[in-house]
């Protein structure tokens, strides 16, 4: 299959991409390694006049380690979460979404900033940018603009990213003391797309969950959090029973965007016994 | 159309090429390098699967625009002085392929594999092969193949 034509530019700076942004208006999209932007060019799904490769940026390709955050360059690949050793110590949750993304060749190109601006409902790492409390770091004409996660993803590979806007970073908090996570992914075959993810982040004192955070791929039109299941674990025994209550608790009228052919009652029962396997993994981590 | 500079199994082309053009596409179609293949392009089989300055890539789901700057090597690259690659060699010695298709990218996966693990486990051949399919059924062999390269090149037996 062959994409329509468009034409393509590289810019060597962020500001210079921006300006090619916003020269190109709604024609133009930005490229970076393209895991999932060349298959819809090929399908025709989007039909760009422009690609403003971001690629071979540099600066956005940095892991920058703050007192208490990591700021992740766009351009950090799949790969390199996977194997960075600061996003390992500190931001374990994306190392191990990571290793659910793709393949080895596909980990190689695909980026964290691309999976998160591409924000398709099932993909694994938006939901675990949402687990983390993650914030979007953008440029556009107009400066630097920071977004919360729980704002950035508004549907079905829709974001709060305006077209002349750059997603140059993911800030998130460095994992604290106490803290331990899982990814859990279910899909239907081995090359099959995300039919359900759970991303667990849970601390604990002593016997007693003190927090939690849980966000599901593929739950609704973007990642969601089950809220219901953080509030029923605070304060809950670290017991597998008391696991299983507080995951009972999640909303069974989920509608993810690609249902994949299974029914309502399937994917609510799925969703309970993954999340209490993601959370029970997350103790054993 | 764009000029584009890419090195590929150590010569360097110089191309005036359409941006929509398919890295794949142009190994074959315009540097007529055909032993890699495309098997489904859609990202999923790895036949097409090439080494992208230095880390496994799948040619298909890359522009060559996007490479442009960039060194390839491709299954036509990789034999040493003429001597078939130990991969190559393995292969052929274990019965490795059946119709052969997808086993450039096979080999380019593996190669990609060796670089960073010399000796690796058999799951570790098994992950690291996640993205490549081969309808021939013929994975007992591949991965005994790999392992068998990998100590040939120089890890322990």
């Amino acid at each position: 299959m062959i994409p329509a034509p468009f034409d393509y530019t590289r810019p060597t700076t962020v500001e210079d991409a921006v300006t090619a942004l916003r020269a190109g208006g709604a024609g133009a999209k930005v490229i970076a390694g393209g895991q999932s932007l060349v298959r819809m060019l090929q399908r025709r799904l989007v039909r760009p006049t422009l690609l403003v490769d971001v690629g071979c940026l540099s600066r956005m390709r940095e892991v920058v380690e703050e007192p208490d955050h990591l700021v992740i360059g766009a351009t950090t690949t799949q790969h390199e979460l996977l194997h960075d050793a600061r996003v390992r110590a500190h931001a374990p949750l994306l190392s191990l979404v990571a290793r659910h993304v793709g393949d080895p060749a596909v980990r190689h190109r695909g980026t964290l900033g691309g999976s998160v601006a591409h924000a398709d409902p099932a993909g694994d790492p938006p939901a675990a940018v949402l687990a983390l409390d993650g914030e979007i770091i953008v440029e556009g004409p107009r400066g630097e603009r920071v977004i919360p996660s729980a704002e950035f993803f508004v549907g079905p590979f829709r974001t709060a990213l305006e077209p002349d806007e750059l997603l140059v970073g993911v800030r998130v908090p460095k994992m604290g003391e106490g803290w331990t996570v899982h990814y859990e992914k279910f899909r239907l075959s081995a090359q099959k797309p995300t039919l359900l993810g759970v991303a667990v982040m849970v601390r604990r004192v002593g016997d007693c969950f003190t927090d939690a955070h849980i966000a599901l791929a593929n739950s609704g039109s973007t990642p969601v959090r089950a809220t219901a299941v953080e509030v029923a674990l605070v304060g809950a025994d670290v017991t597998e029973e008391a696991v299983t209550k507080a995951a009972d608790l999640l909303d069974g009228t989920m509608e993810p965007f690609a249902r994949q052919g299974v029914s309502q009652a399937y994917l609510a029962h799925l969703a309970r016994v993954l999340t209490r396997r993601a959370v029970v993994a997350a103790l054993s981590w | 159309m764009r000029r584009v500079v890419i090195t590929v199994d150590g010569v360097v082309h110089e191309s005036e090429v359409e941006p929509r053009l398919l890295l794949v596409h142009f190994l074959r179609d315009v540097l007529n390098l055909t032993a890699t293949t495309i098997g489904c392009d859609t990202g999923n089989c790895g036949a097409c699967t090439v080494d992208l300055d230095g880390a496994s890539a799948k040619s298909c789901s890359v522009l060559a625009v996007q490479a442009d700057g960039s060194t390839v090597t491709t299954i036509q690259g990789i034999a040493i002085r003429g001597e078939r690659h130990p991969l190559q060699r393995a292969f052929h010695e274990r019965h490795a392929l059946q119709c052969g298709y997808c086993t450039p990218g096979m080999i380019m996966a593996a190669r990609d594999l060796l670089g960073r693990v010399p000796c690796p486990r058999p799951e570790e051949v098994r992950e690291a092969l996640q993205g490549n399919l081969c309808r021939c059924t013929g994975y007992q062999n591949i991965i005994a193949a790999v392992i068998a390269a990998g100590r040939e090149q120089g890890g322990p037996a």
